[in-house]
């Protein structure tokens, strides 16, 4: 036992001080809280100012000015115009873009809301874009509901903005308002921390073995030690750094997330809720906020956050242990990366196909797909833990732990014989069937 | 420490690499353990280490059989060896040291020890990708014996070693061995055993075909070839081989003819007689086959 914590600490020591991981576990913080500012950040920068030369020979506009930042400028009489004139005319100016929307023979809105040209300096932005098709949408619309004589206003009336809240009733007779976006979110996150945490964790156990067969310390090592000891230690090692990387992350990010959204959208923040307090009243806007406190409180409230977070450290070690065994096992018997491809293949499949379901599952966490994908021991690391936020019967919960708990035992047993024989095989080229003689070696 | 292999026989899958063979190894020994390769060398050393079990038969040491904690009093220097690269010359041999049960303190004082003997104190905080491959294999060696084990096993110790290191391995294993470790090295090359050993035994096909002290085993196979040496140029003189014998190999070299004989019988007196007849006899000596012969011989007959 000793043995093994001693093999554990230089696992873990080693592949810590690797330059590497130092990267990644600055890296990882700054992406995942990317993801989470960018967006944000991005839409709070303001687009520039800007002029567009407008010629309306549809007279489809109605002079509209524009908004704010989009002035909207009109050539006229547009029928003293020809676009070339025009053209002419905009290419003389600092104008942004010039919008040339022609009437065609007759005055077809059909006709003209598909020959709309923009016409710009340079490539005219998606913003811009979008823009100028929005309003002539909502404008060629008004005016064909007029022609069907109906009021636009009546439109603006019956528009309805549905929102349903869901609420499970417990057996208790207990009612919870439940979040499905939120839940599915966390199911995501969860789902693709485990496929990528076992897939990258997963590989550096395989190129560790590689690296000791192929640097020949190996058999030093299995005479102090025995192969499985020494194979677990290296699972447990990386298992180990992954949660602490994982655990890293978690915090990194939280702090950086935090610093950034405090620092760069703070008058961001500000300058809405004084858009919002202008239009709306101090009280209403308490109001808001309250909502929006009270929602996501009992969003969190809604979550069992210590079994959640518990079931997740459990997927994420066992599910790890399951496929890392596998991992290891390829890397003994191989002795380069190139050979290491076809053993590969198979243990990848169930990963990839596990992410797969799980975004079906996140539809449906209750169905058979999810129930049955979230027993069997390969998928069910990933299937489980994008099931658990929308609660999952203890049951169920417990009879998939307990397979997975037998389904890692199992592979690590296969695996361990395949590893003991094939850390000291060199020069062999290494087929399926090799493996299975291997595995049935005594001793 | 002494060594009994009772009847080891192993499989791997339908090949059979060792099929019941027995040694004794006398405590404190050099044990060569000669034959091609493929014979099933490794087989027999990697189970002494435990690095994998019979399927039939035992490893007796002290007369008790292996247990897991014996691996701690032995030292192996596996043929495929290496280290890490990207670890550091001190941390590593700590690493190993202590995977052979050592403590940190114990381990601390024996490297130091070690490293001032073999004047490489400061590599202590290189990396092995650093180091030259000479170099790296004093620190392998040191690796091995740092733990003062009771029994030393090398798998072909000098192949990748270049000469000047070979030498100085070969000495310290020899100290070592004087010191009362007893030694099992697995070779092909037959000019270290006879320099070394004083017991060997011979693989061939998963079998031991010879086994014994060196000087027993060679005492067997002397077959009365003597080589005679006689001053004068006597070429065109009548040589008169005594009776039975057979002529394997003559020379004339400036003045001295070299005659090579082979003996009915241990009785020399024939052959000085025949040679005084032609000139002064200046050497008369025994033709002891080497190993290296004895080997080759024992292989073939093995094979027929």
């Amino acid at each position: 036992m000793n043995k093994i914590l001693l093999i554990i600490q230089r696992e873990y020591l080693s592949r810590v001080k690797k330059r590497s991981f130092l990267i990644m576990t600055i890296v990882g913080p700054i992406l995942l809280s990317a993801i989470g500012i960018l967006p944000a950040y991005f839409a709070s920068m303001p687009e520039p100012d800007r002029t567009l030369m407008v010629l309306d020979q549809a007279d489809i506009l109605d002079m509209d000015r524009g908004t704010e930042r989009i002035t909207l400028k009109y050539l006229g009489p547009p029928a003293n115009y020809t676009i070339d004139e025009a053209k002419e005319q905009f290419m003389l100016t600092e104008d942004y873009a010039l919008v040339y929307i022609p009437t065609g023979s007759g005055w077809d809105p059909d006709f003209i809301s598909k020959n709309i040209v923009i016409y710009g300096k340079e490539e005219v932005s998606l913003g811009i874009k979008s823009f100028v098709e929005d309003l002539i949408r909502s404008k060629i619309e008004d005016l064909k509901l007029r022609n069907q004589g109906v009021d636009p206003e009546v439109i603006a009336q019956v528009r309805t903005v549905v929102r349903v809240k869901s609420i499970n009733i417990e057996e208790s007779g207990a009612e919870e308002e439940s979040i499905v976006e939120g839940k599915m979110v966390i199911g995501f996150i969860f789902a693709f921390f485990m496929y990528f945490f076992i897939f990258i964790f997963g590989s550096q156990v395989m190129n560790g073995v590689m690296e000791e067969k192929s640097n020949r310390v190996v058999e030093v090592i299995v005479s102090s030690v025995r192969p499985f000891q020494l194979m677990m230690g290296k699972i447990l090692g990386s298992g180990l750094v992954g949660l602490t990387q994982f655990l890293i992350w978690i915090v990194l990010s939280f702090v950086i997330y935090t610093a950034f959204t405090g620092i760069f959208l703070a008058d961001k923040m500000e300058a809405i809720q004084t858009i919002a307090e202008q239009s709306a009243g101090t009280e209403n806007i308490e109001q808001l906020q309250n909502d929006g406190l009270s929602s996501a409180l009992s969003f969190l409230d809604s979550l069992n956050v210590p079994l959640l977070i518990g079931s997740f450290i459990f997927y994420f070690l066992a599910g790890f242990f399951l496929y890392a065994s596998m991992f290891a096992a390829i890397g003994s018997a191989v002795e380069n990366q190139a050979d290491a491809q076809q053993f590969l293949f198979p243990v990848t499949i169930p990963i990839i196909l596990s992410i797969v379901i799980a975004m079906k599952v996140a539809e449906d966490p209750n169905g058979p797909l999810g129930f049955w994908f979230s027993m069997i021991p390969f998928t069910s690391p990933i299937v489980m833990v994008t099931r658990i936020s929308f609660g999952v019967p203890y049951w169920q919960l417990g009879l998939s732990m307990a397979l997975l708990i037998l389904g890692f035992i199992g592979t690590t047993w296969v695996a361990s014989r395949i590893y003991r024989v094939g850390i000291l095989m060199y020069g062999k080229k290494i087929t399926w069937g090799e493996l299975w003689k291997w595995m049935k070696y005594g001793g | 420490m002494q060594i009994n292999i009772n009847s080891v026989t192993k499989r791997y899958g339908d090949y059979v690499a060792l099929d019941g063979v027995s040694a004794e190894i006398p405590s404190g020994s050099v044990f060569g353990l000669l034959g091609p390769n493929g014979a099933g060398k490794t087989s027999l050393i990697r189970i002494m280490n435990q690095i994998t079990g019979p399927d039939q038969g035992q490893i007796l040491l002290d007369g008790k059989p292996l247990k897991p904690s014996d691996v701690n009093r032995i030292g192996y220097l596996p043929e495929e060896r290496g280290l890490y690269k990207k670890m550091e010359v001190g941390e590593q041999s700590m690493y190993l040291a202590r995977l052979k049960g050592l403590d940190s303190k114990q381990a601390k004082v024996a490297l130091k020890d070690w490293f001032e003997r073999f004047e490489i104190q400061d590599w202590w905080k290189k990396k092995v990708e650093e180091l030259s491959k000479g170099m790296a294999q004093k620190v392998q060696f040191i690796t091995t014996v740092l733990h003062n084990p009771e029994l030393l096993i090398f798998d072909e110790p000098f192949s990748g070693f270049d000469p000047i290191n070979a030498e100085l391995i070969k000495n310290e294993i020899l100290e070592l061995n004087r010191k009362g470790t007893t030694v099992i090295f697995s070779t092909h090359r037959m000019e270290s055993v006879e320099q070394m050993c004083d017991y060997i035994a011979l693989i061939s096909r998963s079998k031991f075909v010879l086994n014994g002290s060196l000087n027993e085993i060679r005492e067997r196979f002397r077959d009365n070839t003597f080589k005679l040496e006689i001053r004068g140029d006597h070429s065109e003189s009548q040589f008169n081989l005594p009776e039975g014998a057979i002529l394997l190999e003559e020379k004339q070299d400036a003045n001295i003819l070299t005659k090579v004989v082979r003996l009915q019988g241990s009785d020399t007196t024939p052959l000085l007689k025949a040679g005084m007849e032609l000139g002064t006899i200046q050497l008369l000596s025994e033709v002891i086959p080497s190993v290296n012969e004895i080997f080759i011989q024992t292989v073939k007959q093995s094979h027929e």
